[in-house]
């Protein structure tokens, strides 16, 4: 197996190495998208073995880079070609999905239906496709049980799943566990009891009368009709979101928690690290992304600077001549490129501050500097994973 | 000029924002809605308007934007005439029954409430009807000149204000569908209402701008009202400024000479602002071409090492400048 032939490296890469399952979790916009491009990249190229990234960018720019045009449900190979491109000979294969919420859940349907009467009820019924947007927080449960499926499908050694954008990062980690819940649930229980036997519930009197009150009878009793619709399915689903959990704690799995180093999304990251700990998680690394080179929060730098707002005369001048411009524009130039750079210094010094508190909560913290521009194809992905073993 | 607002004259919908009863504020997760939220609120507070600022995520940030204590559902003055809550459902829910509904189990509410918020977490709209009603029902009353709310991220705020026209085509009879039509007069009323909708100048952040556009109005019949344009590098060359920046390097010995070895990353870290801003500029045109006739405003990186209540202050200074340009026209 391509994997077997790995060199055996520290940092980012050897974590790919030596698992199966790789979640990338964090706040909105760090960049877990393009972390998890990165690394799914980086394993192909430098590992090798059968990658897959399950992605939810719905800009599709990754799509782009990754010369995949339009991913959907279905994973698909990335050309060879977009590697070669690159100037890059790929060890193994890329492959590509993108998480679809819609027609995860419709699949998860037909899977657990008892029948093909069942079956055709739910996917027709009108609050099906109302519900399935925000059921139980549903974009979670669908990373997580996508990810269980190309696992256990055996068709990838490694597979990235870059988790949805969630309001609470521990959603992702719970949807398993709150999927059980809510089967297992009096309420549900209690919600599909046939309509009559129902009122005569001496506890449920006082809820089902204010219920009827504010929601209308029509309404109740539509979402009892869905609901006992989908009790049909109870078993499929609790079983399959029994196994779905495993995943998560599997030794095969590692979260890699990803965060730039602003205030909010540290403060996230370290409660994320925190929580995968308290739930024996595997917490593999922390990628620290956009962060301004350490030079900049060096003494040297910070004389220079205060050297270059202050510069001569005659220093300015020879600086004219050497870029060919008038004196009064270079010195202004320069003035500007000192006062700024003590913004930048002091931005830079608050990161390295936040950089120590993230890398004593995890085994591996990985810093990808501030890069110009965004990631467009796989050299540029690939240029981000240069720093995966620095 | 960055600095220049550049909406194109009066605003969408004719009036102000901070004359507006309801502003939501919504934006990518991470671009800074909560510290924008804050700041239009601290605003409008210090223009001596009495004002509500709501979170609705009760992730607890805006109670750290503030600096203070953790915020829940009674409101609090957290500064004079700027009064601050946290969402919760089920404290809604107990104060709708308990004005609509008239329910005589105040004291037994808590095991219903739950049972209802489990039917509220599956049923569509109920749930988010429960919070967004909770405003209007604030502006209804006009317990306050203005209430801001800290709403959910684009991918979500659709769901939370297009609650009430779900619930409207989804129940047909019951009190929350009659209390529907007056929600919507209050939320589709641009003069009323308003959305503002934050973003970096970044990629992800503006095509997801981009996308809740399109869906907004047609969906939930609420007009976007104002862009903001947050931690935005300006610009700072004029064009011989910027050719002269270019050509720094080939002064490298003469510079490094007068000013030391560390120029060299004095000069890098220029570069990479310089990349980072030419970059912004281009995904905040990509914005303005594609959402033209809606007014932008422009809050710069602060470049501040504090957080908290004083970026607020320094987020509510910017914005005051930025929208008297928008404003005026």
């Amino acid at each position: 197996m391509a994997r077997a032939a790995a060199r055996p490296r520290a940092g980012l890469t050897a974590l790919l190495a030596a698992k199966e399952m790789v979640l990338v979790c964090g706040s909105g916009g760090v960049g877990k998208t393009t972390a998890a491009a990165a690394m799914a990249v980086q394993a192909a190229s430098e590992i090798g073995g059968r990658v897959l990234v399950l992605t939810v960018d719905p800009a599709r720019r990754l799509a782009d880079a990754l010369g995949v045009g339009a991913i959907g449900n279905e994973a698909r190979l990335v050309p060879p070609e977009a590697f070669t491109a690159s100037g890059v000979e790929p060890r193994g294969e890329l492959w590509a999905a993108m998480l679809d919420t819609k027609a995860g859940w419709d699949e998860l349907i037909r899977r657990h239906a008892p029948n093909a009467a069942v079956r055709a009820s739910v996917l027709a019924n009108p609050l099906y496709q109302n519900i399935t947007g925000r059921f139980v927080h549903s974009h979670d449960y669908l990373a997580m049980d996508q990810l269980h499926e190309l696992h256990a499908s055996g068709r990838f050694d490694l597979i990235i799943v870059d988790t949805p954008p969630s309001r609470n990062a521990l959603d992702v980690l719970d949807a398993p566990g709150r999927m059980k819940e809510f089967f297992g649930s009096r309420l549900l229980k209690w919600l599909t009891l046939p309509y009559r036997s129902r009122l005569f519930t001496a506890a449920s009197k006082p809820f089902y009368q204010v219920a009827d009150r504010v929601l209308g009878s029509r309404f109740l009793q539509d979402i009892a009709e869905f609901f006992i619709l989908f009790q049909a399915m109870e078993p499929g689903f609790v079983a399959h979101a029994r196994e779905v959990e495993q995943v998560l704690i599997d030794p095969r799995t590692t979260f890699v928690v990803v965060s730039t180093l602003e205030a909010a999304p540290t403060h996230e990251a370290s409660y994320l690290a925190r929580a995968l700990r308290a739930r024996d998680m595997h917490l593999g690394a922390i990628i620290a992304n956009r962060v301004l080179p350490a030079g900049i929060t060096s003494k040297a730098s910070a004389t220079s600077a205060r050297k270059l707002a202050a510069l001569d005369s005659g220093t300015v001048q020879r600086v004219a001549v050497a870029v060919g411009a008038d004196p009064d524009v270079v010195g202004g130039v320069l003035h500007d490129v000192a006062t700024q750079f003590h913004d930048t210094a002091m931005v830079a010094t608050r990161e390295a501050e936040r950089r120590a508190e993230l890398s004593a909560l995890a085994p591996l913290l990985v810093s990808i500097p501030l890069l110009a521009g965004d990631a467009n194809d796989i050299a540029d992905l690939l240029e981000i994973a240069e720093h995966f073993d620095a | 000029m960055a600095t220049a607002a550049s909406g194109s004259g009066a605003e969408a919908g004719g009036s102000p924002i901070l004359d507006r009863r309801l502003v939501f504020v919504t934006g990518k997760g991470g671009v800074g809605k909560t510290s924008t939220a804050a700041a239009l609120a601290l605003l409008a507070a210090r223009d001596g308007r009495r004002v509500l600022v709501c979170e609705m995520d009760a992730k607890g940030s805006l109670a750290t934007a503030f600096d203070t204590a953790p915020l829940v559902f009674q409101p609090r003055e957290i500064e004079p005439g700027l009064f601050a809550m946290a969402m919760n459902t089920e404290d809604s829910l107990r104060e709708y029954l308990r004005l609509f509904v008239k329910v005589p189990l105040l004291g037994k509410i808590g095991p219903l409430a739950r049972t209802f918020d489990f039917v509220a977490d599956a049923a569509p709209g109920v749930k988010e009807i429960l919070a967004v009603g909770k405003l209007c029902h604030e502006v209804r009353e006009r317990h306050y000149d203005l209430v801001v709310v800290d709403a959910e991220a684009t991918g979500h705020i659709v769901a939370q204000v297009g609650a009430p026209k779900v619930i409207r085509d989804l129940v047909k009879v019951g009190l929350v569908r009659d209390q529907t039509e007056w929600m919507l007069a209050i939320l589709q009323d641009p003069a009323v209402t308003g959305v503002a909708i934050v973003t970096t100048p970044e990629e992800m952040p503006v095509t997801e701008t981009l996308t809740l556009l399109d869906r907004l109005e047609p969906e939930t019949g609420v007009k976007p009202s104002l862009l903001v344009a947050n931690r935005v590098l300006l610009e700072h060359f004029d064009r011989r400024q910027a050719a002269v920046f270019a050509e720094l390097d080939r002064a490298h010995d003469v510079l490094t000479a007068a000013a030391g070895r560390g120029v060299a990353a004095v000069l890098a870290a220029a570069r990479i602002i310089e990349a980072r801003r030419q970059n912004g500029e281009r995904h905040l045109q990509r914005l303005r071409d594609e959402a033209p006739g809606l007014p932008m405003v422009v809050v710069p990186e602060l470049f501040t090492r504090a957080t908290g209540r004083r970026v607020v202050t320094l987020v509510a200074d910017a914005l005051a400048h930025e929208l008297q340009l928008v404003e005026a026209g």
